[in-house]
């Protein structure tokens, strides 16, 4: 138990020396991604070989590290995940790519053993190799503060985070600045919540330490449940004492003792991790009653959500953690006056939290240098869908959307056509070609109907159908709607029943303007911001693609070719021997003929199941 | 039922303490230890925790992650988040189904050894289509593989 702030230096400055000893590094990917793809088996194929082979190796931070060890490490995410399993070499800074269990002979023989690179295992693009990992352009356009860590340190070891400069934020809060200092330091970076609204972080601490009610409450949303995005869950399982530094110093502005983090129930793993991270901190007296000797105190609490997206929105979020079914309700009063047990609440969401340590050691005026005058610092996204490069990135706010799609996530996959990207998931908008040039930041994207969200990114090239990508989005709304509010309870399902129309080929004439008129009512009238947002996929698609919504009102036709209802069944004559089977598997009856003659689909009774198309022996049944 | 075993719940009790706002975590442990919330449940917790059977049963009904039927042994989860829909996760879910004779409303086959569900986001994201199978995750799947998976587990059953 450290009992000062010379006493956590101390163990700062000797975790630090320890980790500068270690030269030799075998770093794996253990993220989602990669463990997937196998990561893990190649960690303990790496660990198998070398003790076969005599190699001196460690698999934590060694008490005496020396210049012949190496050490072998399993790190948080490296982000490139549509190339892993990844394993990254250090000092050179080699990576590997694509790893197989079956390379990791030659990676311990050429590489640890001999230090050559195994060029056929680094990644290359348009032809060239790229050896060392910080060249790759995927990482080259990117500025990696918030998920700095991830692809460095062991997450489950303190001290690694110790020696990364771990705590000395949390220090300099507690021993050289006042609550008010610190929430002036917030407030001058600009920071503004991570989490979708874009709220000033600073004001929100502000008001919540004016109040003179206790105890008060510091909770963090780590509910990231927009479809598509998964930068949170990477902060909360690779670098999780940064969001724990970050709250405990929202607790020291604010005078709050006690720190609640609401974490989705679909991250077992970011569980697991932060609740051993709160242990370890508890332990070495970072967390508890009179942290370093000071008369402050603070305790950290886990609540797992049960999968219900409206917890997501913060009076749910803090009904959730009370006990009770995750509703929301009018507001004011606000959570900062009324939250966590209708105490005072500062609630951000994990990336927030992870911004704060870096201010506080760093200053507002470096942070206010990164991103843009109104959207200041980085944002995180999670870059997927029909990308070349998917993966986790970190960009400073104003970025473009074409440095993102192309310089670093490389374009649309498999030579595709780029369509659309999906922005801000079930509440954002669809962004496309005229906004390419669009800097990435808060105000930008609330200018032309998207929001920057949580920062889920899903890219769709042509094959993708926009109006089936909105019924996606109503479908997922209106299972999580929370049917507090009729807008939102009823509203959500009127539009849903007429995407699903439209895309089965039972559109009508009126249905747009219905749904444009259902979509703008429920944004004015919904309580909470889950129905206000529930229209935007489906009034953005038909800003930008109202084409494709007459194509199949008007002419029954899906543009992109996706939806199964709107597809013609035909049979090629020149492949049809007449068999039968076909008009023996459809359930109706639409298919006749005569035997070793060409068969035929009567359209009028054709239900587009399909069943025809999978059992015809000589594939002759085509869909157009 | 006098044969129904409540140590569990006890236990829950003791580590998240006695008190409404511990109903969640207490539920969980239910759901993780019997892989469903038996009607025991209810009647047991709303008299310890002091709170109406209705406000539990209101609780358990509105988390998407409780359920109040069996579960299979094997629990197949299809990912249907942004992502994974656009690389075509629904016809996995499809191929699933029709193996499995299960649809929509029918999630568990009758001998209780699969359950076919769909979650809208495993943060797997650049795995898509991905699905779990008793929360290990499996990449880049195929109506294919998804059925092979299921014929791999009843052969080895």
């Amino acid at each position: 138990m450290l009992k000062s702030r010379e006493e956590l230096q101390l163990l700062r400055a000797e975790a630090t020396k320890r980790m500068l000893a270690e030269t030799k590094r075998i770093i794996v990917c253990a993220g989602a991604g990669c463990v997937s793809k196998g990561a893990l088996k190649i960690y303990d194929k790496f660990a198998d070989i070398m003790k076969q082979k005599g190699i001196d190796f460690s698999l934590e931070l060694q008490k005496e590290p020396h210049s012949d060890s190496v050490r072998l490490k399993e790190s948080g995410c490296h982000g490139f995940c549509e190339i892993g399993p990844l394993v990254r070499i250090e000092p050179q800074g080699w990576l590997y790519v694509k790893v197989k269990v079956e390379d990791c002979e030659e990676i311990i023989e050429k590489t640890i053993v001999n230090g050559e690179c195994v060029d056929r295992l680094a990644y290359t693009q348009d032809g060239k190799v790229y050896r060392e990992q910080k060249e790759i352009p995927f990482y080259k356009k990117q500025t990696r503060m918030i998920l700095d860590n991830c692809d460095k340190i062991d997450a489950t070891s303190i001290e690694e985070y110790l020696a990364t400069g771990g705590y000395t934020a949390l220090e300099k809060a507690l021993f050289d600045m006042s609550s008010e200092d610190v929430i002036n330091e917030i407030s001058e970076s600009g920071l503004r919540g991570r989490g979708g609204g874009g709220f000033p972080a600073g004001r929100k601490w502000s008001q919540v330490a004016r109040q003179n009610n206790f105890p008060k409450y510091v909770v963090c949303n780590g509910d990231e449940g927009d479809p598509g995005a998964f930068m949170d869950r990477s902060v909360m399982e690779d670098d999780p004492h940064r969001m724990i530094e970050g709250m405990i110093i929202a607790g020291i502005a604010t005078g709050a003792n006690d720190g609640y983090i609401y974490v989705r129930a679909e991250y077992p793993k970011a569980v697991a991790r932060l609740s051993l991270a709160i242990k370890q901190a508890t332990e070495l007296g970072l967390l508890g009653d009179n942290i370093l000797g000071t008369d402050f105190s603070f305790k950290m609490h886990i609540n797992r959500g049960a999968g219900a997206f409206v917890c997501g929105e913060g009076s749910a979020l803090t009904a959730s953690i009370e006990g009770k079914r995750g509703m929301p309700r009018t507001k004011p009063p606000r959570t900062v006056e009324h939250g966590l047990f209708d105490k005072p609440t500062v609630l951000n969401n994990v990336e927030t939290y992870a911004n704060v340590a870096l201010i506080i050691n760093k200053g507002s005026a470096w942070f206010k240098g990164i991103g843009t005058e109104n959207s200041t610092g980085t944002k995180t996204f999670a870059l997927t869908g029909n990308i070349q490069n998917a993966g986790l990135i970190e960009v400073p706010m104003g970025t473009t959307l074409r440095e993102v799609i192309f310089d670093i996530g490389g374009g649309v996959r498999d030579g595709g056509e780029f369509k659309a990207v999906q922005i801000g998931g079930p509440s954002g908008g669809c962004l496309t070609e005229e906004h390419f040039d669009l800097p990435l930041d808060f105000d930008s994207l609330s200018k032309v109907g998207a929001i920057i969200g949580s920062g889920g990114l899903v890219v769709m090239d042509q094959k993708t159908c926009m109006v089936e990508v909105a019924r996606f989005f109503m479908d997922f709304t209106q299972k999580e709607s929370c049917g507090k509010c009729v807008p939102c309870r009823e509203g959500t399902k009127r539009m849903l029943e007429i995407l699903n129309r439209i895309v089965d080929g039972k559109g009508e004439d009126g249905d747009i303007e219905l749904l444009k008129e259902l979509g703008e009512a429920i944004s004015k009238t919904a309580l909470c911001g889950l129905g206000k947002t529930a229209a935007g996929p489906v009034l953005s698609t038909i800003k930008y693609f109202e084409d494709e919504y007459r194509a199949h009102i008007y002419d029954k036709k899906c543009p992109a070719g996706a939806c199964q209802k709107l597809k013609t069944i035909v049979i090629d004559p020149e492949l049809c021997k007449g068999c039968s089977k076909c008009a023996r598997n459809c359930p109706v009856g639409a298919i006749k003929g005569e035997i070793k003659k060409p068969f035929q689909i009567d359209q009028k009774v054709c239900i587009k199941c399909g069943a025809c198309v999978s059992t015809c022996p000589f594939k002759a049944i085509k869909e157009i | 039922m006098s044969t129904f075993d409540y140590t569990v719940l006890d236990n829950a009790i003791e580590q998240f303490g006695n008190k409404e706002s511990s109903l969640i975590s207490i539920l969980q442990s239910a759901q993780e230890h019997y892989r469903y919330l038996p009607k025991e449940v209810f009647p047991y917790l709303a008299e310890k925790l002091g709170i109406s059977e209705a406000k539990i049963y209101g609780v358990a009904t509105f988390y998407e992650n409780f359920s109040l039927e069996q579960k299979g042994k094997y629990v197949i989860k299809v990912c249907d988040g942004t992502a994974c829909h656009v690389r075509h996760s629904v016809p996995i879910l499809e191929a699933l189904r029709k193996e499995l004779g299960l649809s929509e409303e029918k999630k568990t086959t009758d001998d209780l050894m699969f359950t076919v569900e769909t979650v809208a986001c495993l943060g797997a994201c650049s795995s898509a289509p991905a699905i779990t199978l008793n929360n290990e995750i499996y990449p880049t799947m195929t109506p294919e593989s998804a059925v092979a998976l299921i014929k791999s587990l009843k052969e080895n059953a």
